[in-house]
Parts: structure tokens; C-alpha cells; sequence
């Protein structure tokens, strides 16, 4: 009996449609925003992501969770074309977006980054004023021109991120003199403010204390009615409180993409299983 | 069987001493550089500030018909000979101009001639022993004496050393300098912006990577010549002005901009590039506005003081032509021009002893503006100081 054969034995997916999850959420949107086919990656010589399928649904929270490794943070940079600032990194498959691949040679990497927004593991505003930090990318690309429309802006961002209240009075210092916690919802202030389809959020909260991690979750929940979201985490509790659908990843495949509830309650495979209940990772 | 502190401690007090011997003799060494550093101040500040001042001596001028052509005439045949040549020279000049003087009688402080300076200074002179007395004799009666010498600031080079001024140098120096910033700066910048945050990282770009450090390390003489072939010889810049001085400092202050530069925007964080690029910053968007701004206290450092070395070079501008006697003020960026170390470089090869105090003023003022510049450099780069 060779390993093949052992894996599918312990992978009870057969028969349901490549890309969607085992069981439906029925409480979930189930308009397609991603769609992913055969997504093969490899940094150099050594693959990465090997043959991945997924459909993301529009306003929900999606998880990605799986052993450190396994691939998760490098497949939501292909959803942005973030790895292309990394020369090794060669891509095969299919991503596509609102019927368009999002890696052919027509597609502008900055139109793709304006409709999916991104907010990283540490926070990083730039080190220009709050107001700055937020105002930036919009009259960037040209949403606003005027200061009002732009101040307009600002605090709409900033009330959707759950931040305005705590900076209303100090807009002009800089970004980088709030809390972590603070700092991360400027950033998630900053990736709104463009108004995406899309936030890719890598680990947003494994910076950050319990406090702000809860505000952080709350406010994902909030906003998913605006955006997409599809954030990698570390924390198998978080994925449980603020996901709509998880998929797990391992060595660089998706084991499993489910129902988050489903998931954590009754996995549909061996690997995810043993996972969740904390036998590995 | 475990030892003793007592054995122990006896195995170390051999390694102690010798820790201690190696402490007092790294000590030694610093205060040894300190040393002469203190005794070159001294030195310089001695032989340098007798330049800041000058004898002068009061005389009655006397606009008489002789005067006309010989400027001497105008002055008591006893007190002429202590007077600077340079100021008897303009006399006839001046009541060609301005005929209404002639006849008249003035009575005014005028420049001494640099023997009589010297013999004010305690320093060696060729005064007579009756040129002495009459020197003496003014002194006396307060109609010698040194004063701040307003000439060295206000003049170029001559050929009398109580007439000379390091004006026309200083004058070459900004002006040379501009060029050099307008072309070293702008070039630097964008190249190593290219090569960090563009270039793919393949074998062009290591090796012209390679050649950049190695370019920084080319003895500069060498880079005057490369200024004559292709700045004079071939594109025909006019010789010995702040131009070709200028572009050929350029090429030297080149590599040491780019360095500084480079090393700048490394030391900005990646975070601060995956933020802009998220946001759908272009690539030029990200250096523009978030990376260049935050390099810049260091570009400025590593470009402030690649100014200050070229500012102190001499060698590369001997072969453009910029070491050469220029008593008048450049106006333009193509005349004739020196430049502070030329002027320092010309005045340390003169035989007048006079000449001595001039040198060593003239360095004082280089190194004056040289720790202006480095000072700004560091204060720069401690206010801009920025914290991730």
C-alpha cells in the first residue's frame, strides 16, 4: 500500500465539487468572490501550494488555519499579488476575481490591490499622521480631491474600524504613537478606506493582547457585512468565534474547506481532526 | 576531584593581568591619537590666528602732482617704505577718478607693509635697524598698531602676503561645490534608488554594485584625469573654473552618495513597502512617498559629508587647473576659480615667510566649515532620528 493510497483513505472528500466546502453554512452568502483552480506555487525549487481549489463567498469571514508552514499566509498573497515583490516565486492556476484571473499579463497588480485590501501580522502605519494614514491611498487613487470629501472620508473609515473615538481629537499626530491595538484597526482603517470587495487579513491579531484581540474579532464581524474577508490565523478559537467558513491547510495543500461549525464540531477528515483537538501544530 | 577557589582564582589572576595589561595599552593608543590631535590644534591655532590680524599704520596722504604718476610721492619718504605696495598702487588711480583730491591732504589707517607685520608679531622680519626705530617711534605714538584684518576675509591671492585673502578661494569653493551638488546629488539618488528598490537582483546589477564600491576607493588624482580627458579635452569645459572642478568632484562624491543612500533606504523597513504596496501603491508611488522620505535624514548625512570630503580635495583639481594663483572673485561658474585647500596648497609653497600665518588661517577656516558641515551632518541625522 503506497502513501497515496493511505492519504485518500483518511480523506473522506471524494465526491463532493472541487473548491467548495463539505457542508454549507446556511446562514452565509453564497455569492462567489474567489474562485480558485489548481493553484500551484513554488518559491525556487520547492512547491508551496500544491493544486489548490477554493471558493471564497462574498461577505463572510473565510479562515485559513494549519501548522506554521503549511502555506496559508503565501496563498492570501497570491490573492493580492503580494508575492510578486518576491523573485524566487513562480505561479501556475487559476485565481480569479469578478471573472477575471487575477494573474494574467492584462491584469494591473495596483487595480487588483485598490478591490483587495491587505492588513498584516504587525501593524504597520506609516509614519505620517493618523489622518495621513487613511487619507493616503484614497487620494491616491483619485476618490477624493476635495479636503472635505476627503475629512468625509477619514472618519467614515474610522468609524467603521471602531477607532474614531478614540482619535477624533488627535488626527494630525502620528500613526505609529497609538497602541498595537489601535494601530492594527488604523490599518484596517487604511485598507477600508478605498471602499474593497476584498480585506486579506495575515494573523491581525498574534501581535496583539487579549483586549485588543477581541476588538479586533468584533469588529471583523461588523465589517464582513461591507467586505470579504479572509484572514489566517494561529488560533484555533478565533477561527471558531469569527469564521463563516474554515479551510485547513497542511504542507501545502487544503485538506479541508468547510462549514466552520461543522468543522470544528465534526471534520470531515483525520488531519483537520486531529488538528483542531490539538494533537499536532 | 573539583578545584578549589583558591586554585582557580590563582589560574586567573595570570589571565587578569593580562586583560588589564591589553585594557592600558588600547588606552594608551587613544590617548596617544588624542594627543597629537591636541598638539596639531595647537599648532594650527598658533601659527593661524596671528593671519586674523594685520599691522596697519596711520599716514598722512598727500594728493600732490607728483602722486599722479607715482603713488608713493604721496607719502612722507620716512613712513613709505612701511607702507603695503598695494595701497601706494592705487593712489594715482584714485585721483584719476576723482580729480577734486588733488591738492588736498587725508589722514587715514592704512595696510602696512608685511615686514613691519611680522616685526609687530615677534616673528622674523628684514626691517632696518632705523626702519625699526621709526616703527617703534609710530607704535608710540598709537599710529601703529594690529588690527582685525578685515582683508584676509574680503579679498583674493596676492603677491604680497599682507595683501592677501582668501575670499576669491572661498568663492570658488560655493561655487564649486553647487556643481558638484547639483550633479553628485540628483545622479547618486536615482541610481541607488534604481539599483535597491528596481533592479532585479541578477549579474549586471552585481557588477555594477562591485564597480560602485570599487569606485569609492580610486586614489583621486586619478579621477582629475578622467576631468581632463572628457570634461576639458573632449567636451571642452573651460579650464580651471568651478565647472570642470565642479563635475570632476562630482564623479569622486559619486560613489560615496550612492553608498549612503543605498544603505538608507535598506534601513527602511520592508513593513513600510508591504503597506504601501497594499494600499496599491505603485512601485514608484512606494519609494516616492514612503520610502525616499523616510531615507532621507541619512541620505543627507552620507551626502553632507561626501560634500565635505570633496570640499577638503585637492589632488583631483591640480589637473583640472583649479590650483593656480586667481587674485579676483569668480562671478560665473565658468572663470578661472580656486578653492580653499588650492588656496592653502599655493600659499604653502611661497617663499615669504609671510606667507607662513596665511596658510595656517587658511586651513583654520576650511577646518571650521568642515566640522560645520559634519556637526549638521550628525545633528541632521539625531533630530530626523526615527523610531519603527
Amino acid at each position: 500500500m503506497n502513501i497515496q493510497v493511505a492519504e485518500r483513505s483518511i480523506t473522506p472528500m471524494t465526491g463532493h465539487t472541487a473548491g467548495e466546502p463539505v457542508t454549507r453554512n446556511e446562514d452565509a452568502n453564497h455569492e462567489l468572490s474567489i474562485r480558485v483552480r489548481g493553484l500551484d506555487l513554488w518559491y525556487g525549487t520547492t512547491q508551496a501550494l500544491k493544486s489548490l481549489d477554493i471558493d471564497v463567498y462574498q461577505k463572510n469571514v473565510t479562515a485559513l488555519i494549519g501548522p506554521s508552514g503549511c502555506g496559508k499566509s503565501t496563498f492570501l498573497r497570491c490573492l493580492n499579488r503580494m508575492n510578486d515583490l518576491i523573485p524566487s516565486v513562480r505561479i501556475k492556476g487559476l485565481v480569479e476575481m469578478d471573472g477575471r484571473d487575477v494573474n494574467e499579463a492584462k491584469m494591473d497588480e495596483v487595480a487588483l490591490r485598490r478591490r483587495v485590501g491587505m492588513v498584516f501580522q504587525k501593524p504597520n502605519p506609516f509614519p505620517k499622521s493618523i489622518y495621513e494614514n487613511v487619507a493616503y491611498a484614497p487620494r491616491m487613487h483619485d476618490l477624493v480631491s476635495r479636503k472635505a470629501d476627503s475629512d468625509e472620508l477619514v472618519e467614515r473609515a474610522l468609524r467603521d474600524a471602531g477607532l474614531w473615538e478614540e482619535v477624533k481629537d488627535k488626527l494630525q499626530e502620528p500613526g505609529t504613537s497609538l497602541s498595537g491595538g489601535q494601530q492594527q484597526r488604523l490599518c484596517i482603517a487604511r485598507a477600508i478606506a478605498v471602499r474593497p470587495d476584498v480585506i486579506l487579513m495575515d494573523e491581525p491579531t498574534s501581535a496583539l493582547d487579549p483586549i485588543s484581540t477581541a476588538t479586533i474579532e468584533d469588529l471583523m464581524d461588523k465589517l464582513k457585512q461591507q467586505f470579504t474577508i479572509i484572514t489566517v490565523t494561529h488560533n484555533m478559537q478565533q477561527a471558531a468565534r469569527v469564521a463563516d467558513y474554515t479551510a485547513f491547510f497542511h504542507l501545502g495543500e487544503i485538506v479541508e474547506y468547510n462549514d466552520t461549525k461543522t468543522m470544528f464540531s465534526n471534520p470531515a477528515t483525520k488531519k483537520a481532526e486531529d488538528y483542531i483537538t490539538g494533537r499536532y501544530g | 576531584m573539583s578545584q578549589s577557589f583558591d586554585e582557580i582564582s590563582a589560574q586567573l589572576r595570570r589571565r587578569h593581568r593580562k586583560s588589564a595589561r591589553l585594557k592600558w595599552i588600547s588606552m594608551g593608543a587613544l590617548g596617544l591619537a588624542g594627543l597629537f590631535l591636541v598638539l596639531f590644534f595647537a599648532d594650527m591655532l598658533g601659527k593661524g590666528m596671528p593671519a586674523f590680524q594685520q599691522a596697519q599704520v596711520q599716514v598722512e596722504i598727500d594728493y600732490n602732482e607728483d602722486a599722479q604718476r607715482m603713488g608713493r610721492a604721496a607719502l612722507d619718504p620716512e613712513v613709505s617704505r612701511l607702507v603695503s605696495r598695494t595701497f601706494e598702487r592705487l593712489i594715482p588711480g584714485q585721483i584719476r577718478d576723482n580729480p577734486e583730491l588733488l591738492g588736498t591732504t587725508e589722514t587715514r589707517w592704512v595696510l602696512a607693509d608685511s615686514q613691519v607685520d611680522q616685526y609687530l608679531k615677534g616673528h622674523r622680519h628684514k626691517l632696518s635697524e632705523s626702519q625699526k626705530a621709526t616703527v617703534d617711534a609710530l607704535v608710540e605714538q598709537g599710529r601703529a598698531e594690529l588690527k582685525f584684518n578685515t582683508t584676509f576675509f574680503t579679498t583674493g591671492d596676492s603677491k604680497m602676503p599682507e595683501a592677501s585673502g582668501i575670499l576669491s578661494a572661498a568663492v570658488g569653493t560655493v561655487l564649486t561645490m553647487l556643481v558638484t551638488l547639483a550633479i553628485a546629488f540628483p545622479i547618486g539618488v536615482m541610481t541607488a534608488v534604481y539599483l535597491e528598490e528596481f533592479a532585479p537582483d541578477n549579474r549586471l546589477t552585481q557588477i555594477i554594485e562591485i564597480n560602485i564600491n570599487n569606485l569609492a576607493a580610486i586614489p583621486s588624482i586619478l579621477f582629475g584625469l578622467l576631468g581632463l580627458a572628457i570634461f576639458i579635452n573632449f567636451f571642452g569645459v573651460p579650464r580651471s573654473s568651478p565647472l570642470v572642478g565642479g563635475m570632476t568632484l562630482a564623479l569622486m562624491t559619486l560613489p560615496v552618495i550612492i553608498i549612503a543612500t543605498r544603505t538608507a533606504l535598506r534601513s527602511v523597513p520592508d513593513s513600510i513597502r508591504h503597506a504601501a504596496f497594499g494600499v496599491g501603491c505603485s512601485q514608484w508611488q512606494v519609494v516616492r512617498d514612503h520610502v525616499l522620505p523616510l531615507a532621507m535624514p541619512g541620505i543627507m548625512t552620507g551626502s553632507i559629508i561626501g560634500l565635505a570630503q570633496a570640499m577638503g580635495e585637492t589632488a583631483p583639481l591640480i589637473i583640472v587647473g583649479m590650483v593656480a594663483f586667481i587674485p579676483d572673485v569668480s562671478a560665473s561658474f565658468a572663470e578661472a576659480a580656486t578653492v580653499l585647500p588650492a588656496q592653502v596648497f599655493t600659499w604653502a609653497g611661497e617663499p615669504d615667510k609671510a606667507f607662513v600665518e596665511k596658510t595656517a588661517g587658511g586651513i583654520l577656516v576650511l577646518l571650521a566649515i568642515l566640522i560645520f558641515l559634519n556637526a549638521s551632518a550628525v545633528i541632521l541625522r539625531k533630530k530626523f532620528e526615527r523610531r519603527w
